[in-house]
Parts: structure tokens; sequence; C-alpha cells
């Protein structure tokens, strides 16, 4: 098993050693073991050179941002909407629920290509020499890299089972006390439902920081683009090896110091993914 | 599925509270006016996200329906025109398309088998009471976290002519065996590409496994040492038919990934050498977006999603089946 666990970490040790070598010695300690080990010229100079690159501290913020927008407005969204499904009575949720469940199978490619064009439509308000005007297209905007991914079927889903497991007796009593159904969703059953905002939590945050289709089509602003987007400039001519290794080590370990901190709840939300089935 | 979306478009937009034709109340001795509250309640908290899915998921899959009988282009002065099924016959005819039609059906024929057999392999190992096997399920589990563009960019690297797969190739081999540019050969890409995508997504599916596996009673497996059964038999009749249903989700969440394939082939090859790693997804998004025909990818995407369709249904009958 060990063996197999050295096949799975190799690449991302390589990555991080690299990163810290001279191009030319990355590509010369290739044919060694001194391949995976930090050994040689080795020094922060590749960093560095990310930093003089490209704008790297705003791609990460803008990352950060997107992601943070994407997992906390989703959470409250969604978990709204389960909690109506799941607890309330009230014409339509029979046809909702039925709707969310059955998008629960588009996959995000089959609609890019005509959402784009469809963001390209929407109108948007603008600030234009100190007054407030709206324009039509979404393009080159945080709100178009965010909006379109807060609603998730499979969040709903997910917050729609885990609420109905709650007993219904609940919801009476506090009635009874006099509490109305938006204090009960915020003082009985969000605090209830720890797991499942959890899992909801992580399987959207993966996601949100890994996007790459979607903001390659519809941010060409460099200073709002995500990180997994600025690699591009990283490929214009030849690559300089040691500036891309340490430029996907920076966009790469803070989701690995997150799951790494949170790897028993990561696990057991990729395993409630897969009850859905 | 497209009936049901559009009769919800329809059905959801109207947000007055209808009189009610008869009193449903659960607790008979609630006031009618506690029942209006709820239902008012009811819609507004889930409104948001139902609008957000009508804008962001409903509205692009009617577009993608209603665009690929169009000539629509991304920035063109000239509105749409209806070109009936012009693009699909356009696309059955066009060998780029076809080919990545093949690349895609032999990617998911390849990936679908291997990655859910290596998958259980993990799963079984881990599974096991032994000291550290929680770590090793966190490292098998750290390729799924890292970004596939991350990873592509990676194994582009290693890739190369002088790189680390061939040096590793070359010392186990002696020097016997050469490797080649892998993905700069027709020959190869592809199963390079397949390599890469086996290596990053199988933790996924090994998690799941382990969660079917945890779901099977201790007493059965019990039962069967009781009876002598080796481990094989144990594994033959215990634990393969008390993971029924977990296959079914495994094999279709992966043909679905696998049909999906793009950003491996974006970052790595571009659909090159010669085509022989087009994608459908690919294609749709070289088309309708670089090439800005988004008639003609919107179309190529239905056609993706057609067949995502049916794996889907074919899933509903194998987990039918097990029901009856």
């Amino acid at each position: 098993m060990t063996a197999l666990a050295a096949f799975f970490l190799f690449p991302l040790v390589f990555m991080f050693v690299s990163s810290l070598k001279p191009s030319g010695q990355i590509l010369s300690d290739v044919d060694s073991i001194r391949a995976f080990l930090p050994v040689g010229d080795i020094s922060l100079d590749n960093y560095a050179g990310v930093f003089d690159r490209v704008p790297v501290v705003q791609f990460l913020l803008n990352s950060i941002f997107v992601t943070v927008a994407i997992v906390g407005v989703g959470l409250v969204v969604n978990s709204l909407c389960g909690f109506a499904l799941s607890r309330l009575e009230w014409k339509g949720r029979g046809l909702v629920l039925s709707v969310v469940i059955a998008t629960l199978i588009i996959p995000f490619e089959t609609i890019a290509v005509p959402m784009v064009y469809w963001v390209s439509k929407l109108p948007t308000l603008v600030f234009e020499d100190g007054l407030l005007k709206y324009d039509f297209g979404w393009l080159n905007t945080y709100h178009v890299q965010i909006i379109p991914f807060i609603a998730n079927a499979f969040s709903i889903f997910l917050f729609t089972q885990y609420f109905s497991t709650i007993p219904k007796s609940i919801d009476e009593a506090a009635r009874i006390d006099g509490a109305g159904w938006f204090t009960i969703y915020r003082r009985i059953i969000v605090p209830l439902s720890g797991p499942a905002f959890a899992t909801v939590a992580i399987l959207t945050f993966l996601p949100a920081w890994n996007q790459y289709l979607w903001p390659l089509m519809v941010v060409q602003q460099e200073e709002l683009r995500p990180v997994m987007v600025g690699m591009q400039y990283f490929f214009q001519l030849s690559p300089q090896w040691g500036e891309v290794m340490a430029y996907t080590t920076m966009i790469t370990l803070p989701v690995l110091v997150v799951f790494l901190s949170f790897q028993r709840a990561f696990v057991s939300s990729v395993a409630a993914s897969g009850v859905k089935g | 599925m497209l009936q049901t979306t559009t009769s919800s478009a329809a059905s959801a937009a109207p947000p007055a509270p209808v009189p009610e034709k008869a009193d449903r109340t659960r607790v008979p001795r609630r006031s009618n006016r506690a029942a209006r509250r709820e239902r008012r309640t009811g819609l507004a908290m889930a409104a948001p996200a139902v609008l957000l899915l009508i804008l962001f998921l409903i509205i692009p899959v009617l577009l993608a329906f209603g665009l690929s009988f169009t000539n629509a282009r991304l920035i063109s002065p000239n509105p749409p025109r209806l070109v009936g099924i012009d693009n699909f016959l356009r696309a059955f005819s066009d060998p780029v398309f076809l080919r990545s039609t093949l690349n895609t059906f032999v990617f998911a024929a390849v990936i679908v088998p291997v990655q859910a057999a290596l998958g259980l392999l993990l799963a079984v190992l881990v599974n096991q009471k032994i000291r550290g096997v929680t770590a090793f399920r966190v490292i098998f589990f750290i390729p799924v976290v890292t970004s596939i563009v991350v990873v592509s960019i990676l194994w582009k690297f290693m890739y190369q002519q002088d790189g680390l797969v061939n040096s590793f190739i070359d010392t186990i081999t002696f020097g016997a065996w050469q490797g080649t540019a892998w993905l700069n050969d027709p020959n190869t890409a592809l199963g390079a590409i397949i390599v890469l995508s086996i290596w990053q997504a199988v933790g996924f599916h090994m998690l799941i496994w382990l969660s079917g596996l945890q779901t099977i009673p201790e007493e059965l497996y019990e039962a069967a040492r009781m009876d002598g059964a080796s481990p094989w038999q144990q594994f033959a009749n215990v634990t393969w038919p008390g993971l029924r249903s977990t296959m079914v989700f495994v094999l279709v969440t992966i043909t679905i990934a696998a049909l999906g394939l793009f950003v491996q082939v974006d970052v790595m090859t571009q659909g090159g050498p010669l085509n022989s790693t087009s994608t459908l997804v690919y294609q749709a998004v070289r088309k309708g977006y670089r090439e800005q025909e988004i008639g003609y990818g919107a179309a190529i995407s239905l056609i993706f999603f057609v067949l995502v369709l049916i794996v889907s249904l074919v899933q509903r009958r194998l987990t039918r089946d097990k029901e009856d």
C-alpha cells in the first residue's frame, strides 16, 4: 500500500520540490531520484518570478472572493429552498421538487456554450461618469462568475433530504410557542443541521475554486480572472518550468490545507454524495 | 425531461396564492390564516433558488435546444436565423466531429471499467482494520482535491520526451525501451490522457465504494467465515451482491464525467495531434465559443446531453430492476 501511496503522491511531491529549483535543474534532475528531493540550487526565486510575471495576489483574491460568495450565499439560498421543500406545505412544492431532481442530471458542459450567449444578453448596472446606468452583457464582471452557481440542484436535494429526517413535531411545538417559519429555520433547523451544511459547503467549495471553463469564456479582463485561468500566462512563449511549478504550488496549497484540516468532513461529504444513487 | 422543465418555468411564474380548493391543513385546528401564511412563506423561501435555477439552468437548456436550430453567432449584427437541422447534418458529416465522438466513446469505454475496478480495489484495501489506514484514504484522495488544471500541467511536463515518465521507463527497462513524447504522438496521446484521468479521479470513487462496503453488515462475513468461505468466496458472495446499487452509481458518475472530458484536452493537447484527443465537449467549446458559432456549438452540446440522458435512463432501469 505504501508503493500505491507513492504513486498517488509523486506528481505533487515533484511539483513542490521543483518549485524550489531553477528551470534548468528541474530538467536535468528528471533522470534520477533527485527529481523528488530538494537538493542542488534551492531558493524561492521562482516564487519571486511568479510575482513579477502575473498579478498573482489579485488572482488569489479573485478566486477567494468568488469561492466564498458561491459557497456562502449558496448555503443560505439552497438551505432555505430545502427547508421550504421539506417542511412547509405550499402550492407548487411537488412540482419544484420534481424539477430540482430532474435537473440533477444536467451537466454544466451541456449549457456552457448557450449560457455564454445568454449572459452576454442579460442587463447589468454600470457606473459611468458618476452615474448609475444600465447596460447589456454580463461578460467581464465578478457577478457572472458567481450568480449562475449560487442555486445548485444537488445542494437543494441534500438539504431537503436532511431536513426531512428532523421530526416535524419540533415545528409544531415551536409554532405553538409563537415562532414564525423563519425563526424555526434559523433557530432550530440550521443549528441541528451542521453535517448537511458541511457537506454542501465542501461539495461546492471544490468546483468553485477549480472553475476553469466558465471564467475562461466570460472573463477576458486580467484583473478579474481567477487562479486557474491565470495559469495561461505561463505558457505564452517557452514556459519557465520553475515558475510554472511555483504558481501551481501556490494555487494548490490553499485547497490542500483546507482538505487536510477537514479531511474527516471531506470523506463523509463525498460518501454522502454517493447516497443519491 | 425538457417537457417538465418547460412546464415548471411556466407554472412557477405566477406567484399569487390561489385560493385553496380544499383545506388540506395537517393540523385540523390550525386557522386558515396560518395555512395561507405557510403557503406564502414556503413560496418566498424557495423563490430565490427557484428563480436562479430557471435563469441559469432551465433557460440555458432551452436555449441550447433553440439555438441548435439556428445560425446564431456570439457577436453578430444579424439576428439568428432558423436553419432547421443543418447544424446536426453538418455535425454528422464533419470528420472532426465524428473523430471527437469516437474519441469520447473510446475514452469512456476504457475509463469506466478500469477506474471503477481500481476504485473498488483501493476501497477494499483501505477498508481493512489496520493501523494507519485513514492516512492512505487521505493520500489516495489528494489528487481529487487537486485542480484538474494543475494535474494536467504536471502530467504534461512528465509526458515530455525527456520527462519523468520516460526516464522512469528507461530506468526499469534498463534502457531497453525508449519512450516517446506521449502527447505528441496520435497513437499515444489519448492513452496518456486516460492514465492521468484515472490517477486523478480514482480516489473519489474509492470513497463511494468504501461507503458502500461499510453498509454491508459484519454478521454476513462472520456467517460466511463460519461456513468456511475463503476470502475470495466472501467477496464474490457477500461483498459483491451487497454493492449493487453502489456499482450502478459509480458506473453512471464515471460515464457522465468521462463523456464530459474537456479540461485535460484543453490544457494538454488542444485536441491534437491530428484530432486524436478532441472530444465532444472540446468541439462544442471550440466551435461555439472560440469560433463563435454558437448555433453549431449548441447542437454539439445537445448531442452530448442526449448521451448523458441515455446513461441516466439506463441507470434508472438498473436501479428499478433491483427494487422489483
